[in-house]
């Protein structure tokens, strides 16, 4: 396939970025499309041209560290993958593809496609976790019972990788899917019951302060997630988020 | 704190405030239908609910509050929301992953302001000046004719059934949205948006059909 690629260039968080457009010839279309990128990469450094940044770990949709906006949606136009796993069989030759950061006044631009994300680090660190006293008798996980269903919905919640699609997706850019989503993997398990009604403010509060948008319910979240975390999370943190207001 | 000093309290207060409008227009349409089936009783609701202490000094104040908070509410929402992505995408989507409806509410919300700004025009200035300002006798009978009245312009119709058509695309969404602001999601979820669907296409098309009905009689 030979495709134009119309990509984010930005020397580093304080310049100000453009589009620059690229060629790029014979991409087979069992590549993925970090693996595409690479070969661009390669291309532009024999020219004598800055490779493109852009960030990836595991390369097979568990870490969340890649996060490109592919022709308008977060992860590019399949479901259910991140960029790792989006393949180039999805394109068609002499497509133009168009790939920008993760935007959002929360996640400012580090270098071209990379964007920082510790806003969620401070977010989890608010109340994403659950406290145990480590003074040599802790108690066995195993020895409390747990509902199927709790933990089943406790455990889709735990998938989240925390890429940030749900953020770069909304067009508020709000954090709603990933708070909620660390909210309930704690909130419907009883070791993380003790804490829930501090959690629940202390994660809302800290992603307000991260300057996310508000959500507004559009269900974009959802569809671009890579994941599938559903929407369920946030009525739930909804529900927390109310029920701890009024405990005060 | 305030309700609406988080993003989740202002998300509720949006969701209460629209369901209280709901509330009002289900009303409001259940008098208005009287209309068309007997002049007599459209007269006497409408006389009740224009002299009732209750109605005139306590509930009329309430939803007066109630619609001008959830407009400037959602203007401070929306002005929030542009603020947090200060560089566009040159490619966004939305239409992949999100409905017209609830991407652009604050468009429909702007016509469906401007459509009150007519009807309060229309009618509750006239109303006002009429009972309060020129303090005219009672008149039990004068409702329905200033009701035909407005529907004789073919012009207002027309304004009217395109408002309507927003408010139809503004309810499709934001009504089920608010059950989902205030935490419900669960099993009844699909009944909540079948139901949604039927009020906002039932109700929007029976104002029209009102209006349509005084302009062609």
């Amino acid at each position: 396939m030979n495709l134009t690629l119309k990509v984010w260039r930005q020397a580093n968080s304080e310049s100000k970025g453009k589009m620059e457009t690229y060629q790029i010839a014979d991409v087979s279309p069992d590549m993925s499309f970090l693996e595409m990128m690479d070969v661009l990469n390669e291309q532009l450094m024999t020219q004598g041209i800055d490779p493109i940044a852009f960030d990836h770990d595991c390369r097979e949709g568990i870490c969340g560290m890649c996060s490109m906006f592919i022709n308008g949606e977060a992860h590019g136009p399949d479901r259910l993958v991140t960029t790792c796993q989006l393949h180039m069989r999805k394109f068609n030759n002499g497509d133009t593809i168009t790939i920008e950061p993760f935007r959002a006044k929360a996640f400012p631009v580090i270098k071209d496609l990379t964007v920082d994300r510790s806003a969620f680090d401070r977010v989890q660190q608010a109340g994403g976790f659950v406290s145990v006293n480590t003074s040599g008798n802790t108690q066995d996980a195993n020895a409390i019972p747990i509902d199927k269903h709790d933990a089943d919905k406790a455990f889709d919640a735990a998938t989240c990788i925390g890429c940030g699609a749900c953020v770069a997706t909304c067009k508020n850019a709000s954090a709603m899917l990933f708070v909620s989503a660390k909210v309930s993997q704690y909130s419907l398990l009883p070791q993380g019951k003790v804490e829930a009604t501090e959690r629940v403010m202390n994660m809302v509060k800290q992603m307000d302060e991260e300057g996310f948008g508000n959500c507004t319910n559009t269900g974009a979240c959802e569809v671009e997630c890579p994941k599938g975390i559903s929407l369920e999370n946030i009525a739930r943190m909804n529900r927390e988020y109310l029920y701890a207001s009024l405990k005060g | 704190m305030t309700l609406t000093a988080s993003s989740i309290g202002r998300k509720v207060a949006m969701a209460l405030s629209g369901i209280f409008l709901v509330l009002f227009l289900t009303q409001h349409f259940s008098i208005n239908i009287l209309s068309v089936f007997s002049e007599n009783l459209f007269n006497e609701v409408s006389h009740f609910m224009g002299n009732n202490p209750i109605v005139q000094f306590i509930l009329q104040p309430i939803l007066i509050f109630g619609v001008l908070f959830h407009f400037i509410m959602g203007f401070v929402l929306e002005l929030q929301n542009s603020k947090s992505r200060k560089i566009k995408y040159s490619s966004y989507k939305g239409s992949a992953n999100a409905s017209w409806m609830s991407r652009n509410m604050i468009y429909s919300g702007i016509v469906i302001l401007s459509f009150l700004g007519l009807h309060f025009y229309d009618f509750w200035v006239p109303e006002m000046n009429y009972k309060y300002v020129e303090v005219l006798p009672l008149d039990p009978n004068r409702y329905f004719g200033e009701l035909v009245h407005k529907f004789h312009s073919p012009f207002r119709v027309a304004i009217y059934a395109l408002s309507f058509i927003f408010l139809s695309l503004h309810l499709v969404h934001g009504f089920a949205s608010s059950f989902q602001s205030m935490g419900i999601n669960n099993k009844y979820s699909k009944t909540i948006k079948s139901f949604t669907t039927f009020f906002s296409v039932v109700v929007p098309l029976g104002f029209i059909f009102i209006a349509l009905f005084h302009h062609l009689n």
